[in-house]
């Protein structure tokens, strides 16, 4: 049982261009900044929104644009999780739970509904409106009706960004659990990376409406290809062309890199690389520059200063670094970084 | 200022002369009287029929005007509107030539099963249902559009078929705007007179209801077209209490 997928949407000003494979029992997080497409994916994949391409589901078409076959939603055995949540208002937590059951027809929808909810702790809260539910109990209560049906591919639309941040956490070390125990095919997306590496085993990066990259967490944010996954994992992202010692950005500068080899190139600067000096640094840093402070965050004793100059760059220094260099927006700065700490890999 | 209070002072003085006039004495009396009673009978079986009517067709047809776009939808939503802009004694002569004894409809029922429409309590029912459909429509049509895509969606994704979807997410979620929309309906289907007179006449007991008995009584018993008149405000009244801003922010929002 897996997912192939090759999903299409035009609109104007915008096209959504996505080939994508998931294998039953894995589960994959396509991530991205907010009008990425995530969401144009996922109601394509759920039918809810016309394609071109073509979409199979444990070896069963679910759409095929050149064949003109197009499987409604409610004949997709799909689950669908909400960002937030679109339990039925007018129905009780257990009646909410049964829909999909009864939908299929089964006599005992009420009883096997009951059943889940104990289960899953929430045997108290069967009678309950669901606006008489926390965010938690809602969230659980959503995927709980959704896993009723037995789906063969569930989606979820960021299932935890509705949530309140004190208990995001919780939920989502629950919502791990669940996924686990669920032996269909996993999708989720979501623009918060920390649900997408929490829950996922590969991630899919998509910008723009198309992959940018993909692979487990750890490759993705050890090598990122996007401005995007650079700024989720903490690193400055350069791209330009490699002249074997140095590379040549878009606006002319040069940055020089030990065995950059040769052609179009990403490089990765951590921020703890980036040195700034008030005076021109002395010694052998080969990657001089000079510029402007832009802005200065604060985390705890560690501070991210963003500079500008020929290549701007963020970097990370102590907060008394800060008071020794008399840091401030608009203040001069040396900015020093190592070839050796520059990380090369093709784009 | 002035003229805001001249302005509801106009509104106003017709209402205390309904009630300083009144005979409060006979009023009682009045109501009881058979005639009045008959039209009252008539009028609020007349109503709810109208009601019911408008609640079987007119709800299908805001579910087509809410998913309907452009043009289609200007043209859709002009026509059911029509009857509320339309003075209803034209209204009542437009039934007369559609459903009359020759009319386009009305002469093949005519010949064919030998039915006749005009001036039956059929014709008053058909008359206020005319007037006061849109009403409901517009209410059910904002309600419609203001419900969220993702709880049918939702429904659809957890297996529900057409039919399934509709009639337990869809018509639930929709129960406050059909409930006012319904309302508000058969309050103006209550109040319809220009219509009923054109196109069912008035004969009392078939289809004399109480605003037809009040502009015929006015002239020979004052005294009880008073009193009917007041029934009809004290109705007005309670639906305006009653509903409050539910069913005029549903109108405002259907008539953007």
């Amino acid at each position: 049982m897996s997912l192939k997928a090759h999903v299409k949407v035009g609109r104007p000003g915008f096209q959504l261009d996505v080939e994508l494979e998931v294998d039953e029992g894995e589960t994959v997080a396509v991530i991205g900044p907010n009008g990425a497409g995530k969401t144009t994916l996922l109601r394509g994949l759920a039918g809810l929104v016309p394609i071109e391409g073509r979409v199979e589901l444990a070896g069963e078409v679910l759409e095929d644009s050149a064949q003109k076959i197009r499987v409604p939603t409610e004949r997709r055995h799909i689950g669908l999780v909400f960002q937030d949540h679109v339990l039925f208002p007018h129905l009780t937590v257990l009646d909410n739970v049964a829909f999909g059951l009864e939908a299929q027809g089964r006599h005992d929808a009420k009883q096997v509904a009951r059943r889940l909810l104990e289960n899953a702790g929430l045997g108290a809260k069967s009678a309950s409106m669901p606006r008489q539910l926390s965010g938690g109990q809602a969230q659980r209560v959503a995927l709980l009706r959704t896993l009723a049906t037995d789906p063969k591919l569930l989606l979820l639309d960021e299932p935890l960004s509705a949530l309140d941040v004190t208990i995001r956490a919780e939920v989502r070390r629950d919502l791990s659990r669940q996924l686990a125990s669920f032996h269909g095919v996993r999708l989720l997306v979501t623009h918060d990376p920390v649900e997408a590496i929490a829950l996922a085993d590969r991630l899919v990066v998509l910008e723009g409406g198309r992959i940018v990259q993909s692979g487990t967490p750890q490759e993705v944010t050890a090598r990122p290809r996007s401005r995007f996954v650079a700024d989720l994992a903490g690193v400055n992202l350069l791209r330009g062309k490699s002249h074997s010692d140095h590379i040549k950005l878009a606006n002319g500068a040069s940055i020089a890199a030990a065995d950059a080899g040769e052609g179009d190139v990403f490089a990765v600067i951590h921020p703890r690389a980036v040195a700034l000096f008030l005076a021109r640094p002395d010694g052998t840093p080969r990657n001089v520059w000079q510029g402007e402070t832009e802005s200065i965050d604060l985390h705890g004793e560690r501070v991210r200063v963003r500079v500008s100059g020929p290549v701007p760059l963020v970097a990370e220094v102590t907060s008394s670094a800060v008071r020794a260099l008399h840091l401030t927006a608009g203040a001069p700065v040396w900015i020093a970084v190592k070839a050796t700490e520059v990380s090369v890999y093709p784009a | 200022m002035v003229l805001a209070g001249l302005g509801l002072l106009f509104f106003l003085l017709p209402l205390a002369g309904l009630i300083v006039r009144a005979p409060w004495d006979q009023a009682i009396a009045s109501i009881t009287a058979p005639e009045t009673a008959t039209a009252l009978e008539l009028s609020l079986f007349c109503s709810l029929a109208a009601t019911a009517v408008a609640l079987v067709l007119g709800i299908p047809l805001a579910l087509v005007l809410s998913r309907t776009t452009g043009n289609l939808r200007s043209l859709l939503r002009a026509l059911t509107t029509l009857p509320m802009v339309l003075p209803p004694v034209v209204g009542g002569v437009a039934l007369l030539l559609a459903f009359g004894r020759r009319g386009l409809v009305g002469s093949l029922l005519y010949q064919g099963f030998g039915i006749q429409i005009p001036f039956t309590t059929a014709a008053a029912v058909m008359a206020e249902t005319f007037v006061a459909m849109p009403f409901l429509v517009i209410a059910v049509e904002a309600g419609l559009r203001s419900l969220d895509p993702r709880y049918e969606e939702a429904a659809r994704a957890l297996g529900a078929k057409g039919w399934m979807v509709f009639a337990r997410v869809t018509l639930p979620m929709l129960r406050p705007a059909i409930f006012s929309g319904a309302v508000l309906c058969w309050a103006r289907a209550l109040g319809e007179f220009g219509a009923t007179i054109t196109f069912a006449g008035n004969f009392p007991g078939r289809t004399q209801t109480v605003p037809v008995a009040v502009y015929v009584a006015l002239e020979s018993r004052p005294d009880s077209a008073i009193v009917l008149s007041l029934i009809l405000l004290a109705v007005s009244l309670v639906i305006l209490v009653g509903m409050r801003d539910r069913w005029l922010g549903a109108l405002w929002l259907g008539a953007l």
